[in-house]
């Protein structure tokens, strides 16, 4: 299992073109099998995301029945007051007043880990700075002039961008300068619980499949291993 | 002995319909050569992946909304609320690539055996007609998603329809059924994936093997085998297609199963180069992704219309570059079939169409910078001079004899006996026994593995012997 896992991990780092990358991004630690993980971060999107982004693909039934948690519990202390167990994610705000506040319409964030990547959303959401030019006063070092106002801050605290110069070029380093609730290393595990419970969304199945994986694989060894002892039985008398 | 009431039955529709004649005519009488090595499995393959893409796409369009507000969340809703409906959507989408990467290597082994010239032209053309269908079928397929590549790379590639004169542009507006790619686009591509290319694809694939059943399969060595037939007429080169190729053909599809369900299982993305990340963006017509990039099996023939700097030259450009295939079974006058028999030339020429095919579908993948499209244009250029350049180096290729009747195969079980036969002698050669330092207590350290250690010289000896090797494969 272990040296699949290395061989898919190279292979995905092959194939891993991202054309316009510029800023260094720093490695989320997916790990859907942690179900305490995926509940912290259904929680903390609930606190913190769906105010403005649904997740309208995914149902809190699924989610309970994959997280491993009590539906009660879901409806509890992880759904919106008044959410029921079959409905999707959806989130409260209004499209209109919302092209009116941000400019767009916040995305939902369903697919958001497949199209952006886990590490994308993990720097992403750990890179804000002061800016007072921009509407909100934040800007992302990820994502330049970001529509999304940082909806972290009074976790992470405020940060500012400073220029560095080393003698291999510049390069934008991110000080902190007041600090928030959390600890650096309790926001860290903040933003890659959330991150975690966003690939969890992006594909439910994930886990499912890679454990069918195994037997799919071993059937199929044992079927070739098979049919070419029946090719070399038949082909014993051609020369 | 009175037959048995099946027996009758079974009877009954026999004498009415030749079930038996068309399966000897097909599998247990038709002959094939006995020499077919790993090139001939990808035949049956892409009949295969053919049988996986109608399935899976019959189970997909139960569940799919063909309407441009419904499309995207249908395939979502496929992939998380219809039961296995994620196996079926990710067979679909592997087995498209999956379609490709067997097709060219069943090109290709066409390319190198000849099996495109006299008597066959007609097979290699059914092929090709194949070959563009299968192009037509999985991109309008890859709209139906509508992500943000979908729609986009279809603006892109129905756009360039504008750049014909005169007619261009009522021309894009027809196809498209609209100023933009919209909900029409979506509806007539479905119709035309679904069903219309998908009936061409099958009467083709019919034609393409009653031509080939017609006048026989080539071979490995590129000789009719019915030249030399026994005296009940069986040719002494042939073994009957079934049981001995339909039983081998099996060992293919467990391997190939083994390749593709790691796909399915472990990577149904593949980088994004099977399934593109931007694809999981709603199509957003207000918004242009900044890099647009076709699916992979496109890239070669991407590559080089972006290499051409006239959008409409370009056009010609890329369509050309299918034509030609088209077209080798004239261009190639060289009368020797199998690339064991050709002249050097051949080779090197084949061993450059390669190098420039594979650069181009990476470049194709590529935003385009100076640099890249200076390497494009240089691929292109190789590309159509291996095709336009064929009859002038072709015709006095320099070939080997070639022999009557088909070369003996060494087995695997051979091949390992003779590499086992070799090892010593072959260890012998590029090591060297350590010269004595010290006592060695553990009778461990006495083995081969720490008595010896490299020879440089006997290295460079076997390297330059593979060297010459490798040169004279290529004379």
């Amino acid at each position: 299992m272990k040296s699949i896992a290395t061989v898919l991990l190279l292979l995905t780092l092959a194939f891993n073109v991202n054309a316009s990358e510029e800023v260094e991004l720093q490695e989320a630690n997916i790990d859907l099998s942690n179900k305490e993980s995926l509940q912290r971060g259904a929680q903390h999107f609930v606190t913190y995301c769906l105010g403005c982004h649904s997740a309208k693909h995914m149902r809190y039934l699924r989610f309970a029945m994959d997280a491993e948690v009590d539906k009660e519990k879901v409806l509890k202390e992880i759904a919106p007051e008044g959410a029921s167990i079959y409905d999707q994610i959806h989130s409260a705000m209004n499209k209109h007043d919302a092209e009116k506040w941000f400019g767009v319409q916040p995305p939902d964030l369903s697919l958001i880990a497949r199209s952006r990547g886990a590490d994308w959303l993990y720097s992403y959401l750990k890179s804000y700075y002061i800016d007072p030019s921009r509407p909100f006063g934040v800007n992302n070092l990820v994502f330049q002039d970001t529509a999304m106002p940082n909806p972290l801050w009074k976790l992470q605290g405020e940060q500012h961008a400073e220029q560095r110069k080393t003698i291999y070029g510049e390069y934008t380093k991110l000080e902190l300068d007041v600090p928030g609730s959390l600890s650096e290393a309790e926001f860290d595990l903040f933003v890659n619980d959330l991150v975690n419970f966003l690939v969890y969304v992006g594909e439910p199945v994930q886990l499912e499949r890679e454990r069918l994986g195994k037997y799919v694989l071993f059937f199929l060894l044992i079927f070739s291993v098979i049919a070419y002892l029946l090719k070399k039985e038949y082909w014993k008398d051609v020369d | 002995m009175k037959p048995s009431r099946l027996a009758e039955c079974g009877n009954w529709v026999l004498d009415r319909f030749p079930v038996t004649k068309f399966w000897n005519d097909h599998m247990a009488h038709y002959y094939a050569p006995k020499n077919f090595n790993i090139w001939y499995f990808f035949g049956s393959l892409a009949l295969l992946v053919l049988v996986n893409q109608i399935i899976t796409g019959i189970l997909l369009t139960m569940n799919y909304k063909p309407d441009a507000k419904l499309a995207f969340d249908s395939v979502e809703y496929i992939m998380r609320d219809v039961p296995w409906g994620w196996l079926v959507r990710y067979m679909h989408s592997t087995g498209a690539s999956a379609f490709f990467i067997v097709i060219y290597l069943h090109m290709f082994r066409a390319l190198i055996y000849g099996s495109f010239k006299h008597p066959r032209e007609l097979i290699w053309i059914f092929g090709m007609l194949l070959f563009v269908a299968l192009m037509a079928e999985a991109f309008m397929g890859y709209l139906l998603p509508w992500g943000q590549m979908s729609f986009w790379g279809a603006q892109v590639i129905i756009s360039l329809f504008s750049a014909i004169p005169v007619i261009g542009d009522d021309l894009s507006l027809w196809i498209r059924g609209d100023y933009v790619i919209a909900d029409a686009t979506l509806n007539r591509f479905f119709a035309f994936h679904v069903i219309a290319v998908p009936l061409v694809l099958v009467m083709l694939v019919f034609m393409h093997l009653v031509a080939l059943h017609e006048v026989g399969s080539n071979n490995p060595d590129g000789i009719e085998i019915k030249a030399s037939k026994d005296p009940w007429g069986h040719p002494v080169d042939g073994i009957p297609f079934h049981p001995y190729y339909t039983v081998k053909d099996l060992v293919g599809v467990g391997v190939f199963l083994l390749f593709f369900a790691t796909v399915i299982f472990y990577m149904p993305e593949m980088g994004g180069y099977f399934l593109e990340h931007a694809n999981f963006i709603p199509a957003d017509p207000m918004k242009t992704p900044e890099h647009i990039a076709p699916v992979w099996y496109f890239t070669p023939f991407y590559s080089i219309l972006r290499a051409i700097p006239d959008k409409f030259a370009g056009v010609i450009g890329m369509g050309g570059s299918i034509v030609v295939l088209f077209l080798i079974p004239w261009l190639d006058r060289c009368k020797v079939k199998s690339i064991r028999y050709r002249g050097g030339i051949f080779k090197k020429a084949l061993f450059l169409f390669v190098i420039s095919f594979l650069a181009l579908g990476y470049l194709g993948t590529q935003p385009v910078t100076p640099v890249a499209t200076t390497l494009a244009r240089l691929f292109t250029t190789i590309y159509f001079g291996f095709f336009l350049l064929m009859p002038i180096y072709t015709r006095w290729e320099k070939t080997k004899p070639v022999p009557r009747r088909l070369t003996k195969l060494q087995s695997l079980e051979d091949q390992i006996h003779a590499i086992e036969e070799h090892l010593p002698a072959f260890i012998d050669e590029i090591t060297e026994v350590k010269p004595v330092t010290a006592e060695i207590g553990h009778p461990a350290f006495k083995s081969t593995f720490f008595s010896r250690r490299p020879n440089p010289k006997g290295i460079a000896h076997v390297m330059s012997r593979i060297a010459t090797k490798l040169k004279r494969s290529l004379d």
